[in-house]
């Protein structure tokens, strides 16, 4: 069973309607029980990240969430849940996240030389940086949809694709049994069903 | 690069799909479930899906529409059609929106948009503007294009950025259904007065229209259209082809 961990951010639907479609059994919870129990745990979010990581740290979650991944249970995070993997960001202040993988998120703005769009919104193309589980079945140049205005940087190596938007944005991530995306694979179409699928395999 | 996006848009009364020119007219066509999930596989790049219906037990059908719509495609999709509060926001989200657009309800009480952006985030509100010339003005039009409400519509695009819509979708009156190509003069006006991405509607008659929008205007990220996609006169990856052909960035499934 996957936990789809519930800390009170961000619309699940396309989620678990995509496990579903995928036949995964799933559960939205935040239930320590249920997620200790799960064979792997998916950190979903959207919104501001220190909002939504006080409240990850208020439900309990965050310290679990470090233990099961430290114990080697297989967890994703997706867009704002990837960025909460990581050991800080510079969203509005500093912020420190789970410190579970080695790197910051920064301003994309700030990167740019061009006047190019922020967020950096729509369908984007993957490059693929290094083999990784959770690519097992993604191919170089298939197409993921983001939506993001902060990216992780000083990760070089935990990244395994990025996306070119003037910078290469990093697009997803691994450390052993740590995965995230910064797109949405819900909303990826079949590459981020297959990607999905891939994450449920990884640890097997 | 970010690619251009292919919107097919689905206007839903009581559970099916329709169709009208310039707004009047409307045409039963399809079931909005087998369409959506058709224009899932075949590599449209998000879908809208409006409500225009009247009644309530219509309104009940469109959320239940929309459920099993939401729970078999897996591309972002965009709900409009009588949003007049965060409780409709709140609804649609719940049924598997990923992104709610405004249009009267915004008119009526702009906070909406504002309120809406701070409880949600801006990529969760567009704003959906029905603009139409008058006396040579681009005036914005509300209750699906039936009032004029004398608002300038560069104005109210401003505005609805600065209150934290995170897209805006342009849609022309007068070239509504009428297949000429998109109201370019309309769409160069309104992009030079916003930063945030437009969504280019009302017009497309072929794939020649929409090489010329994103050859023409840079600043527009996507191109929404729907009798000439649900009639099937074009293909969606025929026409990224045809994108691709001209050097314009597309997803190609």
């Amino acid at each position: 069973m996957i936990a789809v961990v519930d800390y009170g951010v961000g619309n699940l639907f396309s989620l678990t309607a995509s496990l579903k479609h995928l036949g995964l059994e799933n559960k939205v919870t935040a239930d320590e029980k249920e997620i200790k129990k799960a064979s792997h745990i998916i950190l979903p979010g959207v919104g501001a990240f220190a909002d939504a990581y006080k409240k990850l740290e208020e439900s309990g979650l965050a310290d679990l969430i470090k233990e099961e991944a430290a114990a080697g249970k297989p967890l994703l995070g997706i867009c704002l849940g990837m960025q909460m993997l990581f050991d800080k960001s510079y969203e509005y202040g500093e912020h420190k996240g789970l410190g579970l993988i080695k790197g910051e998120i920064c301003p994309i703005k700030d990167d740019l030389k061009e006047p190019l769009k922020v967020p950096h919104m729509g369908w984007n193309a993957l490059k693929i940086v290094r083999e990784s589980p959770l690519l097992k079945y993604t191919k170089e140049g298939e197409f993921v949809y983001f939506v993001h205005s902060y990216y992780a940087k000083n990760c070089p190596e935990a990244v395994i694709a990025t996306s070119e938007y003037e910078i290469d944005i990093t697009a997803a991530v691994d450390r052993g049994n740590v995965f995230g995306t910064q797109f949405h694979p819900e909303k990826s179409g079949e590459v981020g069903l297959k990607m999905l699928k891939a994450f449920a395999e990884a640890g097997r | 690069m970010i690619t251009k996006r292919i919107i097919p848009c689905l206007d839903v009364r009581n559970g099916r799909v329709v169709k009208g020119v310039n707004f009047e007219g409307i045409r039963d066509v399809e079931d909005p479930v087998g369409l959506a999930r058709f224009y899932n596989e075949s590599g449209a790049d998000e879908l809208v899906f409006y409500d225009i219906t009247a009644s309530f037990e219509g309104r009940a059908l469109f959320y239940d529409v929309l459920k099993d719509v939401a729970g078999q495609i897996f591309i972002p999709l965009t709900v409009g059609g009588a949003i007049g509060s965060l409780a409709d926001f709140d609804r649609a989200l719940k049924c598997g929106a990923d992104k709610v657009s405004v249009n009267t309800g915004a008119i009526k009480n702009p906070s909406l948009i504002s309120e809406a952006a701070k409880k949600y985030g801006s990529q969760c509100v567009v704003l959906s503007m029905d603009v139409k010339r008058v006396d040579g003005r681009f005036t914005v039009f509300a209750k699906g294009g039936r009032e004029n409400t004398g608002i300038d519509a560069l104005e109210w695009a401003k505005r609805g950025e600065e209150l934290g819509a995170g897209e805006l979708v342009v849609n022309s009156i007068d070239t509504d259904g009428v297949r000429n190509g998109f109201d370019l003069e309309m769409l160069e006006a309104i992009g030079e007065v916003v930063s945030v991405p437009i969504i280019a509607s009302g017009g497309a008659g072929c794939a020649e229209h929409f090489v010329t929008l994103f050859k023409s205007l840079p600043k527009v990220d996507a191109g929404l259209a729907a009798s000439i996609f649900h009639l099937k006169e074009l293909g969606i990856q025929a026409l990224k082809h045809t994108l691709k052909q001209n050097g314009i960035p597309s997803r190609i499934i």
